[in-house]
């Protein structure tokens, strides 16, 4: 018995270290939560990156791999994401971390754990424009762009359909608060009218009260800056009950199969705009992926910055990871498209550069968030339907 | 004129009926709170989480209906699954009777002892709601949704105002009428209500005219299961079932009970509608109502709403507050059945 067991205890060790040294990164996202139903076709999103890096055998000379290691932001929890990002930065020793998605979350982990232990964190969801500003020595990025852009987008989509008059109703929380900002200031400065911006609170069984407020307001149209799985629907579907508005405007949390199944025919005609673009690159990565989804390529694009900075820097250290993102991640260099990691280890191992366009059109502008284009889709027929990009 | 209905409408479409519903289904969980504190002398605190148990079983009863291709077109299925509901929430309260409450009984606890436990029970059911169904919304209502559509009425009428009256609200108010009066029926005009009155009225003297106290007991859990049950599968399919709302409306299920006069059926009724008609009003924006009735030049700007939405629960502590501090017993005076 003593025997075997040291047997057993030997090969495990000429195991691992015949497998050379492996990366722990953090992937955290709400795996529970307001967009649970997102967050499954994310994080495989970011892994198939990890798992491209792994099989090209490049990665620092062939000698690394990379381990994904999953933990729940929960989305709305401060406390419970901080927790979950100190136990991956001390108890899992990540290297750099692919997260958080909301933004509430985020600005939690960046400035209590992330900031302060000098561990890169590459967001692929969290849009607050209030992240633009946060102290984060270099150490924060995001692949999805700023709200204040998505905003002054929504405001060209409505003004270009000549819709003057809107109601906005927000979630009540960094995220829905700065959406609702920036389009509020958007749509006033080309000259619209917003009849009420009323905050709803996520979770609640009735939301009769809200929907009379924004009905008795008026508008043409509704905006709604929520989530899919909350209060969005449920103010949804309480405006078309009641009869108060029959057309929405929906920010990027809304996006979800789901909302279509729970709402049925009556959403067809709603607009809404989410982050994405016509890139050769999307269209790679939507035929690399078995599920699509929102933030997938965002997702993808977070978590291969990551692995091209290891490489680039020539270490996993933090902070050689952190001083490399934005080298790989812009011009000057060879233009790297999803499915071609491989290609891309090989010219930074020879010391070259390259140029990470990735499947959402990568270019990270101002303090390392992504410039923003965005997909302007039309429900019809039961499907979002792209209209255009902007 | 015609300002003048389509200021009714409007107010009819966004205050009254959805006030109603609401109302009549506190107005049901206030009757079960106010009927355990009428008899068994303590508050409930785990109301709400009962009323969440009974509609997980109607909920999984319904799917298994409808995966049988079981249903009353046009009515919810969930009425079908109704009375085994019911049947499963009186086995659950009877038997934490049972195992909690009996024992305090025997050792003559205080009622603070009682309520304290009656919090555990309540942890324990919404341990157990949430383990079998999830934390999550889940859908159950189906048939026809409404009576009156906002887009027919106004096509119909030529109104500018639509009005929406759905399925569930009409099926909240109807049931809520007919089990109130079975339950007064009940409580005035049988023996075994007489005896709870009694029972209720003075224990002692109850006892010595023998009446015998675990069979008042066990018909008070009986009723407020089936209270509980009806309120919160009603509650469900008008808005949506996720245990915590049914957790969330402990607080204006009590503010109802303790308004109407606690221990007073009556009361329960009445303080439902109170509640739901304050939270309701209180809350409107008045903007739209205004422009209908008032002459152009008068028209207002702002929303005129008294307060924002958030506070909506707010209201419920306020009348709460207020209904203690100047008339304690309630609008009927409560404690006796």
């Amino acid at each position: 018995m003593k025997r075997l067991l040291i047997a057993t205890a030997a090969s495990t060790l000429i195991a691992t270290s015949a497998f050379s040294h492996e990366i722990n990164v953090g992937i955290i996202l709400g795996f529970t939560g307001p967009i649970e139903s997102l967050t499954p076709a994310m994080a495989s999103s970011a892994e198939l990156a990890f798992d491209e890096v792994n099989a090209s055998g490049l990665l620092l000379g062939g000698k690394s791999s990379i381990v994904a290691v999953r933990g729940d932001s929960t989305c709305i929890d401060s406390a419970a994401a901080t927790a979950v990002a100190e136990k991956q930065i001390t108890a899992d020793n990540v290297a750099a971390i692919m997260g958080a998605d909301c933004s509430g979350v985020t600005g939690a982990i960046a400035s209590n754990v992330a900031v302060p232990n000098g561990v890169v964190m590459i967001s692929p969801s969290a849009t607050s424009p209030g992240l633009s500003t946060i102290d984060d020595n270099g150490l924060f990025f995001r692949t999805a762009p700023s709200d204040a852009r998505q905003g002054a987008v929504m405001a060209d989509v409505l003004m270009d359909k000549g819709i003057t008059e809107v109601a906005v109703t927000y979630t009540n929380n960094d995220y829905g608060k700065g959406l609702a900002d920036a389009f509020e200031a958007s749509f006033k400065a080309l000259g619209g009218t917003i009849t009420i911006s009323a905050a709803h609170e996520d979770g609640k069984a009735d939301y009769s009260a809200e929907v009379g407020a924004l009905a008795s307001a008026g508008g043409q149209i509704l905006a709604v800056l929520g989530y899919a799985d909350q209060g969005g629907k449920g103010i949804i579907q309480g405006a078309l009950d009641s009869g108060a508005f029959e057309t929405f405007v929906m920010g990027d949390g809304m996006k979800s199969v789901s909302l279509i199944e729970a709402i049925g025919s009556d959403l067809n005609g709603s607009i809404g705009t989410q982050p994405g673009s016509d890139g050769e690159g999307a269209a790679i990565l939507a035929g690399m992926l078995d599920v699509g989804g929102p933030f997938t390529a965002e997702s993808y694009d977070a978590a291969a910055l990551i692995a091209l900075a290891i490489q680039a820097g020539g270490s996993a250290e933090r902070a050689s990871i952190a001083a490399n993102v934005l080298s790989v991640a812009n011009a000057p260099g060879e233009i790297i498209l999803p499915g071609e990691l491989a290609k891309a280890l090989q010219i930074l191992a020879d010391g070259g550069e390259i140029n990470y366009e990735g499947a959402s059109g990568v270019e990270l502008i101002g303090p390392g968030e992504a410039s923003g284009s965005y997909q302007e889709y039309e429900v019809i027929d039961g499907a979002f339907v792209t209209q255009r990009y902007r | 004129m015609e300002d003048f209905l389509n200021a009714i409408i409007l107010f009819s479409n966004f205050v009254l009926v959805p006030a109603t519903a609401y109302g009549a289904q506190l107005a049901l969980g206030a009757l079960g709170v106010t009927l355990v504190f009428g008899i068994l002398r303590f508050s409930n605190f785990a109301h709400g989480d009962t009323m969440a148990f009974g509609t997980m079983v109607v909920i999984l009863v319904t799917w298994w209906f409808q995966s049988m291709g079981i249903s009353i077109h046009p009515l919810p299925t969930a009425l079908l699954a109704l009375p085994f509901g019911i049947l499963a929430t009186v086995g659950m309260l009877l038997a934490t009777n049972r195992l909690v409450y009996r024992f305090y009984r025997r050792v003559k606890a205080a009622p603070i002892v009682f309520v304290m436990a009656s919090v555990g029970v309540m942890f324990v059911m919404n341990g157990i709601v949430r383990f079998v169904i999830g934390p999550d919304d889940q859908r159950f209502a189906d048939g026809e949704r409404f009576i009156v559509r906002a887009r027919d009425f106004k096509e119909a009428t030529g109104m500018a105002e639509g009005l929406t009256i759905k399925v569930s609200q009409a099926l909240t108010l109807g049931i809520a009428i007919v089990v109130v009066i079975a339950l007064f029926w009940f409580l005035q005009r049988t023996r075994t209500g007489k005896s709870m009155r009694a029972f209720s009225d003075n224990e002692d003297l109850a006892l010595l005219s023998g009446i015998s106290p675990e069979r008042v007991v066990m018909i008070t859990w009986i009723i407020a299961a089936a209270l509980a049950t009806i309120a919160g599968t009603l509650y469900g399919l008008d808005k949506s079932f996720k245990p915590f709302t049914y957790f969330q409306l402990l607080l204006p299920i009590f503010a109802s009970a303790i308004v109407g006069g606690i221990g007073s059926p009556l009361g329960a009724i009445a303080g439902g509608f109170v509640v739901a008609f304050s939270e309701v009003t209180i809350t409107y924006a008045y903007k739209k109502f205004l422009k209908y009735m008032l002459p152009e030049n008068l028209e207002p700007d702002s929303l005129v709403q008294l307060l924002s939405t958030d506070y909506k629960f707010a209201v419920s502590f306020v009348i709460l507050v207020l209904v203690l501090l100047i008339r304690p017993t309630g609008i009927f005076k409560g404690k006796v059945l």
